[in-house]
């Protein structure tokens, strides 16, 4: 109990130093990178939880992140309603989305539901650019709204968002329902004989993944003012949102926060060095899955561990 | 009467696991179910549960069928099951992973509860495991572990408890233990069914046994008199019994080709070999018997090297500790292993060459020769891909290809397993040919008695990890014989 209040306070003071963050002079640029990389905290951490606790693979992130952002982007590109609804809009049709996917999917066995996941994202992008009149195809669409100009309340709108997903999802993994989700996901057949169905928890888990997902990827829309399938759509973009919850620390949901921004973060300020970043980037990757299988957060709790 | 099966079968592939099973189990009743690997007996758990699929047949339940249903709504009715081996919550307290199965099939179901938490505990009492409920699954041992599951089971309050192999890995004592353990589980309302390879760790537990082979149910009745059943006997036992005539002791005068001394060989938690001596004569065939799961392949996985090992083997007066599986099998001591690992893609002949690759040319065409005139149905299938063997010349080949290094003491790991009686003639012809051919000793080891009797000069009956019997082969039926049932 001592713990998780310890853990608790820490979580709180962290929130409070990142909201002030803006204030302590830190610089436009490096505000913009911050505010990326909380967007892509929440996939992260969206990914976090069907991986770490019901152990299924999603790789395709960016179909449910896709299908928030595009319509959201449609919806305000065509004067259908205001930012704020098309945001909700977009989380409402990630759901239904992954619902459609998942329901099949998750009666398959084995690795079939990752390569009908990466199947999902290929086919969301084909339709993009086969429906180009209506979503500009590989150019994307730009919306007309905004949801602020300045880039301290965009930095907020992100970090509202991160926290309030890392809350919910937080208290969901340790609620009774996260213990089942973890039991399913250790031992499916073991979860099974204690009388669980297993797809309905598994459902419930696509459908939370999926509704934060789908709220960023909308939310992310109107940050950068345009909607686009190399960022939204791509089955790259999902590989990397795996990179960062692995090398924040599966099974933790915080850690895939500190695994997406350090990744978002080292991918910018890398850039200046071109080609060679990526592979910066990578080999950090590979390093800290070598060595900290863990994540970093795992490398944090074995030093408390060891004090 | 709680559980009624009616006609159950069951089929994977071309092999028929269960084959038109019935089968009752009252209210109150402890069950046993029995029979030697392979037999079916865990398919019809898996069959219960609702893990596999019936082919056809009906499986009632206080009268309701269940057969075709879900684990999760078998599991509702009040069927529960512990696995052999199941993947507890690592992060979670021993508490933890019972007040999960404590909980309702319910998704909106999102805070702790205290008379949860009190009923987990009540239920770790009653298994023994109050002492350690804040500790992590890790941190137990392996029967604590046999005992967590058996919580989770328990605190699904399940009408009919089914027990897969529940004693497999436990020590002497810990099946002890266990058993009172789940003695005191009976009552009038639970019936409980539980999987072991034979009557007697069972017999003082059980009120009835059901015993397998090959998929059929062949005896069902009081344990005594499933004991004295002459098919049971049969299928443990091999054969009649006094129809074989044991080979004599290989002379006292023999020197020792290999000699053991307290090895023990561990996975993880669970011992597999403990403290086994044992040593082979030269020019004799020397057997290893027991049950599946007795420690017969990691015994001879750790003469060879090929799993980790303490205590100490001596091949021909040298000790192998800290030589490579590669370095021991190319110093004469070769195994063939129960899987027989042959190279399917390939034909047989380049399997054969594979095992003579270090030989000059003219060494090895001898040693073809050898092999091939010890199986000739080898030398009628030189060309042939070695996946489309049957199942008894993969056999032939496989022991072929360990003769080919040459071997001075050859290891055969369950030389029948699967095979047909007319293919066990060929492989016992060609064990009595080796043996008279004086230049190699051999060391079997087998689950089937009759086979066993009928070559080794001197039998191990190896039990639990440990050697209960030795001694030479004759005078084995008479002493040891009944253990096996």
């Amino acid at each position: 109990m001592l713990k998780s209040r310890t853990a608790g306070l820490v979580l709180a003071l962290a929130l409070v130093a990142l909201a002030i963050l803006p204030y302590l002079g830190i610089g436009e640029y490096a505000l913009s990178i911050l505010t990326l990389g909380l967007f892509f905290a929440v996939f992260a951490m969206c990914w976090d939880l069907l991986f770490g606790y019901a152990g299924e693979a999603n790789f395709g992130a960016t179909f449910l992140i896709g299908t928030g952002a595009y319509t959201a982007a449609l919806m305000s590109s065509n004067g259908v309603a205001p930012p704020l609804v098309c945001v909700a809009a977009g989380a409402v049709a990630a759901v239904a989305a992954g619902v459609l996917l998942a329901f099949p999917a998750l009666r398959l066995r084995g690795p079939y539901f990752g390569l009908v996941t990466l199947v999902a994202v290929l086919i969301l992008r084909q339709l993009i650019i086969l429906f180009s009149e209506y979503t500009g195809g590989e150019i994307g669409i730009a919306v007309p709204d905004i949801i602020a100009l300045d880039s301290i309340t965009n930095y907020h709108i992100a970090l509202g968002t991160a926290a309030v997903t890392a809350a919910v999802l937080l208290f969901v993994v340790r609620s009774p329902f996260g213990l089942v989700l973890e039991a399913i996901g250790q031992d499916s057949l073991n979860a099974q004989v204690l009388g669980f169905s297993v797809v309905k928890y598994k459902l419930a888990a696509f459908c939370i993944s999926a509704f934060f997902s789908g709220l960023a990827g909308a939310l992310m829309v109107f940050y950068l003012g345009t909607a686009s399938a190399n960022v939204f759509v791509d089955a790259a973009v999902g590989v990397q949102i795996i990179i960062a919850a692995i090398v924040g620390g599966r099974r933790t949901i915080i850690g895939p926060i500190l695994g997406a921004v350090f990744l978002i973060a080292a991918s910018e300020y890398l850039r200046p060095i071109g080609s060679l970043s990526e592979m910066g980037v990578a080999v950090v990757a590979l390093l800290v899955l070598f060595f900290l299988p863990g994540g970093l957060l795992g490398a944090v709790r074995l030093l408390r561990g060891a004090r | 009467m709680l559980l009624q099966i009616r006609g159950l079968n069951k089929r994977f592939g071309g092999l028929k696991a269960v084959d038109n099973v019935d089968l009752n189990v009252e209210r109150g009743e402890i069950l046993g179910l029995i029979g030697p690997n392979g037999s079916g007996k865990s398919t019809v758990m898996n069959l219960i549960m609702g893990v596999h699929r019936a082919d056809s047949g009906s499986i009632l339940l206080d009268g309701v069928e269940i057969a075709g249903r879900s684990p999760s709504h078998i599991a509702e009715r009040g069927v529960s099951m512990v696995f052999q081996h199941s993947r507890p919550l690592q992060q979670q307290t021993v508490l933890q992973n019972v007040y999960l199965a404590l909980l309702p099939n319910r998704l909106l179901n999102l805070r702790m509860s205290a008379d949860v938490e009190r009923s987990a505990r009540e239920i770790l009492d009653m298994v023994g495991l109050s002492a350690v409920a804040e500790r992590f699954p890790s941190e137990l041992p392996f029967a604590g572990l046999r005992r967590m599951e058996l919580a989770k089971s328990l605190a699904r309050k399940p009408s009919l408890l089914l027990l897969d192999e529940p004693f497999a890995g436990l020590s002497s004592s810990e099946v002890r233990e266990f058993s009172d353990l789940i003695r005191g589980l009976r009552s009038d309302g639970r019936a409980i069914i539980l999987v072991d390879h034979n009557v007697k760790g069972v017999r003082a537990l059980v009120d009835r046994v059901a015993a397998m082979s090959a998929g059929q149910k062949i005896a069902d009745d009081l344990p005594d008199a499933v004991l004295s059943n002459a098919r049971v006997r049969e299928v443990y036992l091999g054969g009649g019994d006094g129809t074989i005539k044991p080979v004599d002791a290989v002379p006292a005068t023999a020197p020792t080709v290999l000699d053991i001394s307290e090895v023990s060989v561990s996975y993880g938690k669970g011992r597999a070999l403990d403290g086994v001596s044992l040593s082979v004569p030269a020019g004799g065939v020397t057997a290893v018997v027991g049950l599946n799961g007795a420690g017969k392949s990691s015994l001879f996985n750790a003469i060879c090297g090929i799993v980790p090992s303490r205590g100490e083997i001596r091949f021909r007066g040298e000790s192998l500790a800290g030589k490579r599986a590669d370095e021991i099998a190319r110093a004469g001591l070769v195994l063939c292993p129960e899987t027989r690992e042959l190279f399917g893609d390939m034909t047989v002949l380049e399997n054969l060459k594979l095992g003579g690759r270090n030989m000059p040319v003219a060494e090895m065409r001898d040693r073809l020769a050898y092999v091939e005139n010890l199986f000739p149905r080898l030398a009628e299938r030189r060309r042939q891909y070695a996946r489309t063997l049957s199942g008894g010349e993969q056999q032939q080949l496989a022991i072929s290809r360990a003769l080919m290094m040459k071997p001075a003491l050859l290891l055969i790991d369950e030389p029948t397993l699967g095979l047909a009686p007319i293919i066990l003639d060929v492989i016992s012809e060609a064990i009595e040919a080796m043996r008279a051919a004086g230049d190699i000793s051999l060391l079997l080891a087998e689950q089937n008695m009759t086979f066993a009797l009928r070559h080794a000069n001197q039998m191990y009956l190896l039990e639990h990890g440990a050697i209960s019997w030795s001694g030479p082969s004759k005078d084995f039926m008479q002493q040891a014989g009944d253990r096996l049932l």
